[in-house]
């Protein structure tokens, strides 16, 4: 017998900060709540204010929530570069935060240091919400994936799902890996040695009993593989040019590539992409990106609400 | 060397007017134990390594005169020695022994390892989330990352 879905008015005033803090049964609760959102529209947050701090650039996750919000009748303040913050002059977060939180009913932050939105969540008693912290989580992005998942797949177990690319230092396949864990799938690993899933990680996978395969070969993945999750491979990382030049396109999927591993394949990714996903991809039926993308703002608008405590 | 040579120690013990024994810890931490402790003592300290144990294969054993030892030291030794017991002596007598309760958090005593982690700027208390006891797995509040024993460094 499975336990009553939790109530939705459970989530109001609690944070999101980490995947880890959120059980089975709530993220389920979360992704039913979040379809009622797909185009909706009512001034269900008029008068709240989100209060958006970007210490770390970002476009996509900062420009949806910011949609989210005033989608549904709210108002979004806030700073994007951290040299246009008071830190600039040496405050601590957490100063930041409280002094932030009389401005405002739900804080949004994004910061290069992992632990920052935990931090920021002990410094206010209002709902904080983490937009990346550092290498370390990204859950609003790991909820938009599940949502995506669930809706192109029809289901959240019983699936083969690959991820390529940067498994190292991509937060977003972390979150992503370790929320599977709770589901029953089978998970292939795919990264070149130097980019391979962190350890601790890979405990996760084996203390939960998770059936995973790592691999540096993108076709040595089984076939009908249902779901390919590729992610950038960031130049950045590697101190040797050469090495770079190496592994870059090693991971390129097109259309070829995706048609050997897969007669049904969704292909996903949480973008910016560079050439890791061919555009003659872009019309293939299974490429899910763009939906990410469109999710994103759906998901963002459940989480907004759900934490407010707003009521549809 | 049998059982009975390793009950040695405790015969020292009971020449102990007052102070602390600190018996059952992992071979090889006795040293990290003091530097914890502080080595401002006043009292003689006797220092065993390496003992033969019937429990742990090999143990080390503390006997410090004239000091207790606090709640959070306990805590700290706890850290690197989870299995550690201790007698407290008073005129002679053993008044209290007991073994340290398995934290669930640690605060305050661990840097975290990662440069990055939010921990690691000042006025920010670390916490770690003990994943398991023995061997010993902590992970930090902040950051989330992992560390084992052997990566782990006291503040």
């Amino acid at each position: 017998m499975t336990a009553p879905a939790p109530d939705t008015d459970s989530f109001a005033g609690r944070d999101l900060i980490s995947m880890r803090d959120y059980k089975r049964d709530e993220l389920l609760a979360f992704l039913d709540e979040a379809t009622f959102y797909e185009g909706y529209q009512e001034p269900l947050l008029k008068g709240k204010v989100l209060a958006s701090l970007f210490f770390e650039p970002s476009t996509r996750t900062q420009l949806s929530f910011a949609s989210a919000m005033q989608r549904l009748g709210g108002s979004t303040l806030g700073f994007s570069d951290a040299k246009l913050s008071s830190m600039a002059k040496g405050e601590s977060l957490s100063d930041t935060i409280r002094v932030v939180e009389s401005y405002c009913d739900i804080i949004l932050i994004r910061h290069p240091r992992e632990g920052a939105a935990r931090l920021a969540s002990e410094s206010t008693s209002l709902p904080v919400i983490n937009a990346g912290d550092g290498t370390n989580q990204h859950p609003s992005q790991t909820l938009l994936d599940l949502y995506t998942v669930r809706q192109t797949r029809g289901r959240l177990d019983n699936l083969k799902i690959a991820f390529i690319g940067d498994l190292k230092y991509s937060r977003t396949v972390h979150s992503l890996i370790e929320t599977l864990t709770h589901f029953d799938n089978e998970i292939f690993l795919v990264s070149p040695q130097s980019l391979r899933t962190p350890p601790e990680f890979i405990e996760e996978l084996d203390a939960r009993g998770t059936v995973y395969t790592e691999d540096e070969d993108f076709f040595s993945i089984a076939s009908d593989v249902d779901i390919i999750y590729t992610t950038r491979i960031q130049q950045e990382r590697f101190p040797d040019p050469i090495e770079y030049e190496k592994v870059k396109n090693a991971y390129r999927i097109d259309r070829e590539a995706i048609e050997r591993v897969g007669a049904d394949v969704t292909l996903m990714h949480p973008l910016p992409r560079l050439n890791e996903i061919s555009t003659d991809l872009d019309d293939y039926p299974g490429a899910a990106y763009f939906d990410q993308a469109k999710n994103g703002v759906t998901v963002r608008k459940a989480i907004l609400s759900l934490l407010l405590g707003a009521s549809r | 060397m049998t059982e009975k040579s390793t009950a040695e120690p405790l015969i020292r013990v009971s020449a102990l007017s007052e102070g602390t024994v600190i018996d059952h810890l992992v071979a090889g931490t006795a040293l990290k134990v003091l530097d914890i402790l502080g080595i401002e003592f006043e009292g003689a300290v006797t220092i065993g390594m390496n003992l033969e144990s019937r429990k742990m294969g090999q143990k080390d054993i503390i006997k410090i005169e004239h000091r207790e030892v606090s709640p959070n030291e306990v805590a700290k030794i706890a850290v690197v020695s989870p299995r550690a017991s201790f007698s407290i002596i008073r005129d002679f007598k053993v008044v209290e022994k007991f073994s340290p309760t398995p934290p669930k958090l640690i605060e305050g005593l661990i840097w975290c390892k990662n440069p990055s982690c939010i921990s690691r700027e000042d006025r920010v208390k670390s916490k770690f989330v003990v994943v398991r006891m023995d061997p010993l797995q902590i992970r930090c509040h902040y950051c989330e990352r992992s560390q084992r024993k052997e990566e782990i460094e006291l503040l």
